[in-house]
């Protein structure tokens, strides 16, 4: 296939990868242009699909070799039964949602384990830029605030409180800058944070 | 070849008839003892034959997909928009074949074809076929011209669910299944609607029974209706209302019931051009295959994701928004059913404001996923 050609390898999928057990099933959200699956099935051998609801990304998928459902996240998972992949994964998507809680909820429901990573709105960059009094604007977060998908920020703490607010184990948290784990003073170091955690 | 056929166009082509001696035992009990298939074919089979595409006819449908019949043919075949060199179903790459199922109207056998019995048109005689049925003979068909798997079976609304109950019938037949603007199977309203559209025909003083043939008439304003009800509900309302709106065709009411809206005008017209070259008791019949379509019912005790355990094949299914009458939900449920299975799917919520004929329109989005989908399908079978 002629898969690879246009994938857009971001430096966290490797981290994801890392997790993710071999040839198990996945369900990506707000998978994009679908480059996350596809390196999946490329490195991990999994199965799944995306799910995604715009245009031009689902016949991206389809270009690079991934199956994507079309569909609208804020309306829920109804599609997807219980316990029905082994991961569910929201990379990039979850301060674009609308209903937080509920998709993390759902995100527990159909997958044994889940995935999400986000911009750390903690970043010391993203402080450093409203302490001169302007919304953060980065490589991660490229909108402007009047011009913005993105609808609830969170911080690496918050984050962590909200999964244990909703009685969510997590597994296993990756503070991470340009692809990198941070050793220590994650909420300030870290641009980007993966969290793996279970029900 | 005539200057007035575009570089992508398939040209001119010409019906073949498949004659079957073999009875096919249909799902209603009865036997069709012998039948013809008309079909054409648009490109070239390869080597291995593993380029073949089918494509399912709709309620009124038929065989000529793509091209034209001669030179200065004014219409083109149904789906030429879609179908031929470098669209999206790109005939330099695929051996594409339509054709008209069993009981259709041009040239397979049907209701108006010689009962070679009575010497008489089969008339009320022409047994119920389901898609089951249609599916069975298309295999045969496929017997006959050397596929033993096609790359892909593709069809919209009817077309589509002949797509879906190949991949349970012929598992091992059907690569890609593409179903558009279809339903795993049609919802009480949409009987309600084909029962109005049957009863026009049935009540229609000229049908005799379905007889008419011997009668030298045809019950043409009981079809007539019927279209012109269908054709409202293959509409969105936003759609006919971007159209025609209140459009008059004078300035005033004339408050009589002739046509003063140009929405009357168009359906009449409509109706008309239908009733004039489409046979009632095929219309009959499709409709009651589409009521009887329900593979849930056939291979999954009433549960559609237990009747696709048995499918092998990949998905694209594809809906639009505006369809009120196969309404996306429609085909998430088929979608669902194919995830509960693991199958391989992608769906495509398309935009539109056509309505169910969206299907057989030349929309971007839908277009781009088609011609995608198609791609990925070649490189699989190249």
């Amino acid at each position: 296939m002629m898969a690879n050609v246009s994938l857009n390898i971001r430096p966290e999928f490797k981290q994801i990868a890392e997790q993710i057990k071999e040839g198990s099933r996945v369900l990506d959200l707000g998978c994009g242009d679908g480059s996350l699956l596809a390196y999946l099935q490329q490195t991990r051998k999994v199965s799944g699909y995306g799910v995604d609801r715009d245009d031009d990304n689902i016949s991206a998928c389809l270009d690079n070799g991934v199956h994507v459902i079309q569909s609208n996240l804020e309306s829920g998972l109804s599609m997807f039964e219980s316990d029905s992949f082994d991961y569910v994964i929201l990379s990039h998507t979850i301060q674009a949602m609308k209903d937080v809680e509920g998709i993390l909820k759902e995100m527990s429901r159909v997958g044994k384990e889940c995935i999400v990573s986000f911009p750390n709105f903690g970043f010391w960059d993203n402080r450093r830029q409203l302490i001169l009094g302007r919304m953060p604007v980065s490589d991660l977060i490229p909108y402007q605030w009047y011009d913005t998908p993105n609808i609830h920020f969170c911080t690496v703490k918050d984050f962590h409180r909200l999964c244990t607010q909703l009685g969510f184990h997590v597994q296993d948290v990756r503070p991470l800058h340009n692809g990198e784990r941070v050793p220590f003073l994650a909420n300030l170091l870290a641009s980007l944070a993966i969290f793996r955690f279970t029900k | 070849m005539s200057q007035s056929i575009e570089n992508d166009s398939v040209g001119i082509v010409v019906p073949q008839v498949a004659h079957f001696d073999e009875p096919l035992a249909l799902t209603s009990g009865n036997t069709l003892a012998n039948y013809d298939l008309v079909y054409e074919t648009y490109g070239k089979l390869n080597s291995d034959a593993s380029n073949a595409i089918l494509i399912c006819h709709a309620l009124s449908g038929h065989q000529h997909v793509a091209g034209k019949h001669h030179a200065d043919d004014k219409q083109v075949g149904w789906w030429d928009n879609m179908i031929g060199p470098g669209k999206p179903i790109d005939t330099n790459r695929f051996f594409v074949v339509g054709l008209n199922n069993l009981g259709g109207c041009h040239g397979s056998t049907g209701p108006s074809s010689i009962n070679p019995e009575t010497g008489l048109p089969y008339g009320s005689r022409f047994p119920v076929v389901t898609v089951k049925d249609w599916v069975d003979s298309q295999a045969r068909l496929s017997d006959r011209l050397g596929i033993t798997q096609w790359a892909a079976v593709v069809g919209g609304s009817l077309g589509g669910m002949q797509a879906l109950m190949w991949s349970m019938s012929f598992p091992e037949r059907i690569r890609h299944a593409v179903v558009i603007a279809s339903a795993p199977k049609l919802s009480a309203q949409n009987i309600a609607f084909n029962d109005v559209a049957r009863q026009a025909i049935l009540t229609d003083p000229d049908f005799h029974n379905g007889d008419y043939y011997q009668h030298g008439v045809v019950p043409t304003r009981g079809l007539r209706l019927a279209r012109m009800l269908g054709h409202i509900t293959y509409l969105s309302d936003d759609g006919m209302g971007e159209k025609f709106g209140r459009l008059l065709r004078n300035e005033k009411f004339k408050y009589s019931f002739d046509v003063e809206f140009e929405i009357e005008s168009y359906l009449r017209y409509q109706g008309d051009k239908f009733a004039g070259y489409f046979d009632a008791n095929t219309y009959l019949l499709m409709t009651k295959a589409l009521d009887y379509f329900d593979p849930a019912r056939r291979f999954g005790e009433g549960n559609l994701s237990r009747a696709l355990a048995r499918a092998k094949a990949s998905f694209f299914v594809a809906a639009f928004d505006s369809d009120w009458r196969f309404a996306p939900d429609r085909s998430r449920e088929i979608v669902k059913a194919l995830v509960d299975n693991r199958l391989p799917v992608t769906y495509a919520d398309i935009e539109s404001a056509h309505g169910h004929d969206a299907f057989l329109m030349k929309d971007p989005q839908y277009f781009a996923v088609m011609r995608r989908y198609m791609d990925r399908i070649y490189r699989e079978v190249a």
